[in-house]
């Protein structure tokens, strides 16, 4: 696939595939024009998690280069416990997969991260390499050091490292993320003011989104690790009264997906408040708090994958997966985005396409027609 | 599977106050004012002891801070900031852009500032001050409720020979809060410019050291009256330039 190796010039200018499920449409739009996609009365919920600075560097107390990616918080023991996916030595330029394995640590060893320590708390019978890691001190030397130690988790694909403030949302508050929750990168205030405007309502949780990926096949399937989420009493009410009035609730990204169908499986129904999900979500899933959502360009090879087979046929999703490798969708953190939504706003665009094509790279109606299968 | 137990550091216990400048003067005081009245208060200020010292202060009252030694100035420093203070506080509900400088001391004239001065207080009274609401804001949009308070001063407004540098930056500061006010309307997001007037700090011995400190008013009250004022119940309307006076330390 086609990787995006650098962030767009405008956030919310990026080729946008809408998944009409009711239609059993593709259209390709621009993410500038989602405020005219939803429909007044339609709920936007983004997951407000900031993104932490989750990988440190360090050596363990023989010297060897490791390199620590925070996952979620060890939740089981307490405050100063994470979750961590170890690396041997080398640095974000390599494929995770190529990378020697970390050295081999006991409960009890020591890392060191600059003035950072960190102390092996367990080992996770998952892999040796999934430890839980205690900082001691207090949350203002813990925080102080993992925001002058840390970096951004990076990707082996991109041109240069990320900053942190380029692994933000526009609208991040709690540091709860161990890895960006993309696809809310879209969003810019622009776009947000302009869909209320429109009638349309935005709400937020906020969901630890950890690590999607470790090159470690026993773990990777092992992945997504149970993680916290808290839904405020307000975006429970906004769902309820949208779904009174026959509105969709549409979900940015999949971590809101797990928050919002996970606390309803966990306690009956959806409840405002604090818990840990360790739902996982495929093709056989039916989402009941969710109608849409809003996502990164994901291939069937990737396990976000199954969350977009929740919400649209598997057939019309490979239609779909052909359609942006054919047009050169970017995919990963930085890419385009797509929109699975059932009844998507895009009649009058539908002429469109018959017409002029699809964009830049467009094809003649008849073989957009041809590519879009029965669902 | 439910867990309810809260992360390490944020119990939500009161809002989240975030100071700039807070080691002396007024964002100390302000610190203080605000822990007092139940805000959990983060201080940011370059040097180490006098923020520990602040923060000190603010512990033993009873109240809750945490001190972050940084330059606001910095770009790539921002993102930490913000970072650490929701970590420990929560996103903030209130920002007060309260570090400034005031360019060259002894003051000068315009013809005698140098380029990379006029720079370096662009940087800190007005660059910075928009990175840090620009990463604060949007929180406080998708809440529905926050205050932005930038501290400014008569130099804004009055053209005082020699104040130039400091003066021009406060000036753009207050016209960037203006339009900050007008995009956020209907948000629930208030953005207000507060006029401290003359206070007994050290900025003020620094551009002024001739000056009698009986006539100056102590910034602990001025402190007082801006807390008062931002949790009262006549809120000044968002995008208003508020003067806050004290009485001299004297009288």
């Amino acid at each position: 696939m086609n990787a995006a190796r650098t962030y767009p010039a405008r956030r919310d200018d990026v080729r946008l595939l809408v998944v009409d499920t009711a239609a059993g449409q593709l259209y390709e739009r621009r993410t500038t024009a989602l405020p005219d996609l939803l429909s007044p009365g339609d709920l936007l919920v983004v997951n407000d998690a900031a993104t932490v600075p989750a990988s440190l560097l360090g050596r363990d107390d023989a010297g060897a280069d490791v390199e620590a990616r925070l996952i979620a918080e060890d939740t089981e023991r307490g405050p100063g416990h994470f979750w961590a996916v170890l690396f041997g030595a080398g640095d974000w330029r390599q494929r995770t997969e190529d990378r020697p394995p970390p050295p081999v640590l006991a409960t009890g060893d020591r890392l060191r991260f600059g003035l950072l320590t960190a102390e092996v708390a367990a080992r996770s019978p998952l892999s040796a390499r999934l430890v839980s890691l205690r900082f001691p001190g207090s949350a203002d030397d813990l925080w102080g050091g993992l925001y002058q130690q840390g970096r951004p988790v990076q990707y082996s694909y991109l041109a240069h490292p990320l900053p942190l403030w380029a692994v933000q949302t526009v609208y991040a508050g709690r540091p709860w993320a161990f890895e960006m929750p993309s696809a809310g990168r879209p969003l810019s205030w622009e776009a947000l003011l302009a869909l209320r405007r429109n009638g349309v309502r935005w709400a937020a949780l906020t969901h630890a989104a950890g690590l999607s990926s470790t090159g470690d096949p026993r773990l990777d399937a092992a992945l997504p690790l149970p993680e916290r989420f808290d839904i405020p009493a307000a975006t429970v009410d906004a769902i309820a009264d949208t779904h009174r009035q026959g509105g969709r609730v549409i979900a940015v990204g999949t971590t809101v997906v797990r928050a919002l169908e996970g606390s309803r499986i966990a306690k009956g129904a959806l409840q405002a408040g604090a818990g840990v999900t360790d739902l996982r979500i495929g093709s056989g899933f039916t989402p009941r708090v969710a109608d849409g959502i809003l996502s990164g360009i994901h291939t069937s090879a990737e396990s976000h994958f199954g969350v977009l087979a929740a919400f649209a046929p598997v057939g019309l999703l490979h239609t779909a997966e052909q359609y942006t490798e054919a047009h050169h969708f970017k995919t990963h953190e930085l890419g385009d985005a797509m929109l699975i939504l059932p009844g998507a706003r895009c009649y009058s665009a539908l002429d469109e396409t018959r017409g002029t094509g699809l964009g830049p790279r467009s094809v003649p109606g008849a073989r957009v027609r041809e590519l879009v299968g029965a669902p | 599977m439910e867990n309810t137990r809260n992360t390490p550091t944020e119990t939500r216990r009161g809002p989240g106050a975030l100071i700039t400048g807070g080691s002396r003067g007024l964002g100390r005081a302000l610190g203080l004012a605000l822990a007092r009245a139940g805000y959990r208060v983060v201080l940011v200020a370059r040097e180490r002891a006098p923020l520990d010292e602040a923060v000190a202060k603010i512990r033993a009252a009873g109240g809750e801070a945490h001190g972050i030694a940084a330059d606001v100035a910095e770009r790539d420093g921002i993102a930490a900031i913000v970072g650490r203070t929701a970590a420990l506080v929560g996103p903030p509900e209130v920002l007060i852009n309260n570090a400034s400088t005031l360019g060259p001391t002894p003051l000068r004239l315009l013809l005698d500032t140098d380029c990379e001065e006029l720079s370096r207080t662009l940087e800190v009274n007005l660059v910075g001050p928009f990175r840090l609401i620009k990463a604060l804001a949007g929180p406080m949009v998708l809440r529905g409720s926050g205050t932005i308070v930038n501290i400014t001063s008569d130099a804004a407004v009055e053209a005082y020979p020699r104040w130039g540098a400091y003066g021009a930056s406060k000036a753009a500061l207050e016209q960037l809060g203006r339009i900050w006010a007008a995009e956020l309307e209907g948000t629930g997001v208030r953005v207000l410019a507060i006029d401290p007037g003359e206070m007994d700090t050290r900025m003020h011995a620094d551009a002024m050291p001739e000056a009698d400190r009986t006539t100056l008013a102590a910034p602990e009250q001025v402190a007082e009256r801006i807390v008062a004022l931002l949790t009262g119940p006549d809120a000044p309307e968002p995008g208003t330039r508020v003067a806050v006076r004290a009485n001299a330390r004297s009288s």
